[in-house]
């Protein structure tokens, strides 16, 4: 199966790493005794870990386009084939013709998901708090791609318009005793404002350059949080925040978990509904245009400085929602809850799940951020995989999981019709 | 206004600012050759400076002599840093080539927290007490109270890299080879270059440039976690940033002007908000002048 010279190499590789982790993982050091803990069984646990690694390594490398072929796997295998087309409202057949899918089983599929959703919190509260938060992600990554996907724009202090939407419902509601329902708008509004602000200086930015101003953007946003002690309280954060009421009925723990998690559901189709009429909208078509080429873009009449403005601006309005209902949700804030790792999670949804495409960005967030969850059982390690599958996924398949089609027009030559 | 507490802000800066010039060399450096910011080079600087730490203290027990401690531990720190980051190129950056542009960004990301939750795992999330590699110097002692000696030899070592860095880059082979890497990659290759080893040299460079800055700054602050890679590797990427993305002479300028900045701000307005300024300074640069300090105004084309 293994050519002798793969197997040397792959000895090579082994010693390779034996000799790159032997300081942190074999040597653990007590500074306060002086004393040396030798762990000399991490060595060989290293060693046999990567060589096997590098053999399974070798072995798909050996293979051409492995990675279309695992990719296959997941893609192509008949379960997902027609969850695709019934997702998909017109398929392509063999010969390249554009057909209507059935609507019945399309509305069975969907009438089927609706139910799930509505009878899952019945089963356990842990997993209804989880879906919870996985239904904010989706939401927060469908609004990072309209910035990320559809505009091209890499913005990577996306975590700090959530925290304007959080903020505003708990200062809002700490100092003047608004409400949930009232504080819904205001906070996408006032994030959206946010946005607007931010995108005004960066016009002219492009690529890296605006990856840092934004990333900058957002720390400036944490810090600030931190330290206006009079506002904010600072680091200790805002305790207290109520959960959102129903007409003034008195929920216990369960329902108001219960409620949190209708609400992140119906905020979540409202956001897949909106994002995508919106990418098949004047606008949406405008920003993919920019995304594409912004000099050609803007000899075709498209206001370039509107248009980023406009993806900003509508990326942060999500977030602010977002962050509204993860402050109602948790009932206690602080600038901890929105470092850049938040931002980088986000952005990791988007690029995982496939870039400018909705579904994509959804199976994204319920991997990424149900994943670490359920992974809470590997313990510590949880963190470390996440870390390690990120960089898998991205070479085995870096278009993400659903990558996004572009619409195809296929001429009929035979001119039968 | 006191002269003496300018001064003292004045050197901290300066300090400060070549130390985020080291690291900022690396981002740059990559950026120029293979346009990728590389975010786990703030987990290589973490790293350099925990086998400092690791070495240093194995040398303490055995009972080296000082001197040969500081040698052994920041050589150590320098290959260790190289070797990581030439890996990480190896796994997470080469398969991605020709992949679309964020795809190496999300894996960089990826590799960032693979590596801080491994030095989490393998060794401890508490703050470790570094070693004073740097002693005290005798002589230096009726000026200590302006700079310490940690200090002057964080100045001294930076002004000495960048020369030799500048040396590597203008006169060496190799220096030539990178420079033409940067400039057209496909055109390296057609006269025969190694763009690979092009590539891996200079993520060793930047490494050992990190790692460099991680031993001096932790033998300056005196601890370390698995963390301090993080917010060092962020505000070097905004100095590579401020000098112009790819160029050379623009993060160390950058690396000063942020380093200057924060001192000086954190000295005379407030000291809680010391990366807001840094932050902002960038973002205020950046709208009168796009591309960086130094950075070449590229025409687009259509």
């Amino acid at each position: 199966m293994f050519k002798l010279s793969e197997i040397k190499k792959s000895i090579i590789v082994a010693l390779w790493f034996i000799f790159l982790t032997f300081p942190i993982m074999v040597i653990k050091v007590n500074t306060i005794d002086n004393e040396i803990i030798w762990r000399w069984h991490n060595m060989f646990t290293i060693g046999i870990a990567t060589f096997t690694l590098s053999l399974i390594w070798r072995y798909f490398q050996e293979t051409e386009g492995s990675g279309q072929k695992i990719a296959a796997l997941f893609t192509q295998n008949p379960l997902t084939r027609n969850i695709k087309r019934i997702l998909s409202s017109s398929r392509t057949t063999k010969d390249g013709v554009i057909r209507e899918s059935s609507p019945t089983i399309q509305r069975i599929f969907y009438g089927l998901l609706i139910v799930v959703a509505l009878v899952f919190p019945f089963a356990n509260d842990y997993q209804t708090t989880i879906l919870t938060t996985a239904l904010m992600y989706v939401i927060l990554g469908l609004g990072l791609n309209i910035a990320v996907g559809l505009a091209g724009l890499l913005h990577l202090g996306y975590v700090a318009f959530y925290a304007v939407g959080a903020y505003t419902y708990a200062l809002l509601n700490m100092y003047y005793g608004v409400g949930f329902w009232v504080a819904v708008p205001l906070g996408g509004i006032l994030a959206t404002v946010f946005g607007i602000a931010l995108g005004i200086p960066v016009l002219r930015l492009r690529g890296d350059y605006l990856a840092i101003v934004t990333l900058g953007f957002g720390e400036i946003t944490r810090i600030t949080l931190e330290n206006w002690d009079a506002l904010t309280n600072g680091p200790s954060g805002i305790a207290q925040i109520p959960k959102p009421g129903l007409f003034g009925m008195e929920l216990t723990t369960q329902q108001g978990i219960m409620y949190v998690y209708y609400l992140a559901v119906g905020l979540a189709v409202l956001t897949v509904f909106a994002t995508y009429r919106l990418q098949n909208s004047r606008i949406g078509r405008a920003l993919m245009a920019m995304r594409e080429d912004e000099i050609a873009s803007q000899a075709m009449g498209i206001d370039i400085t509107r248009t980023k403005l406009t993806a900003f601006a509508l990326s942060a309005f999500f977030a602010g929602v977002a962050g509204v209902l993860f402050a109602a949700k948790t009932g206690f804030i602080n600038p901890q809850s929105f470092t850049f790792m938040e931002s980088a999670i986000i952005l990791s949804i988007v690029v995982l799940g496939g870039m400018g495409s909705i579904i994509g960005v959804i199976i994204g967030a319920l991997i990424l951020i149900l994943l670490p969850e359920y992974l809470r059982e590997v313990g510590n390690y949880r963190m470390l995989l996440f870390g390690a599958s990120m960089v898998i996924m991205m070479i085995f398949r870096p278009q993400g999981i659903v990558s996004n089609v572009r619409k195809v027009y296929k001429i009929d030559k035979g001119g039968q019709k | 206004m006191d002269l003496e507490y300018f001064l003292e802000l004045f050197l901290g800066g300066l300090v400060k600012g070549s130390i985020y010039a080291l690291i900022a060399l690396g981002y740059t450096m990559v950026y120029g050759i293979i346009e990728l910011i590389n975010f786990a080079h703030g987990e290589i600087y973490m790293l350099g400076a925990y086998t400092a730490l690791i070495v240093a203290s194995v040398l303490t027990v055995l009972g080296f002599p000082h001197l040969s401690i500081v040698v052994i531990a920041g050589l150590a720190a320098v290959i260790y840093a190289s070797a990581y980051g030439f890996t990480v190129e190896k796994v997470a950056y080469k398969p991605l080539r020709k992949a679309p542009r964020l795809s190496p960004l999300i894996s960089a990301i990826g590799m960032s927290i693979f590596l801080q939750n491994y030095v989490l795992l393998a060794q401890t999330d508490k703050f470790l007490p570094f070693p004073e590699l740097i002693p005290e110097f005798e002589f230096w002692e009726p000026y200590s109270h302006i700079i310490g000696s940690p200090s002057l030899v964080i100045l001294i070592s930076t002004v000495v890299i960048m020369l030799v860095l500048t040396y590597i880059i203008k006169y060496t082979t190799m220096g030539k080879a990178m420079r033409a890497t940067a400039q057209d990659r496909t055109m390296a290759m057609l006269v025969g270059i190694s763009v690979n080893k092009v590539i891996s040299f200079t993520f060793i460079m930047g490494s050992s440039l990190a790692a460099i800055g991680g031993v001096l700054v932790a033998s300056q602050m005196g601890q370390i976690n698995f963390y301090i890679g993080f917010m060092a590797g962020i505000k070097a990427f905004a100095a590579a940033v401020l000098g112009g993305i790819g160029s050379i002479p623009g993060a160390v300028l950058g690396g000063l002007v942020l380093g200057m900045t924060e001192s000086l701000a954190t000295g005379y307005i407030s000291s809680d908000y010391e990366d807001v300024f840094a932050f902002a300074l960038l973002v205020l640069i950046l709208i009168f002048r796009p591309s960086g300090l130094l950075g070449r105004n590229t025409t687009q084309k259509v």
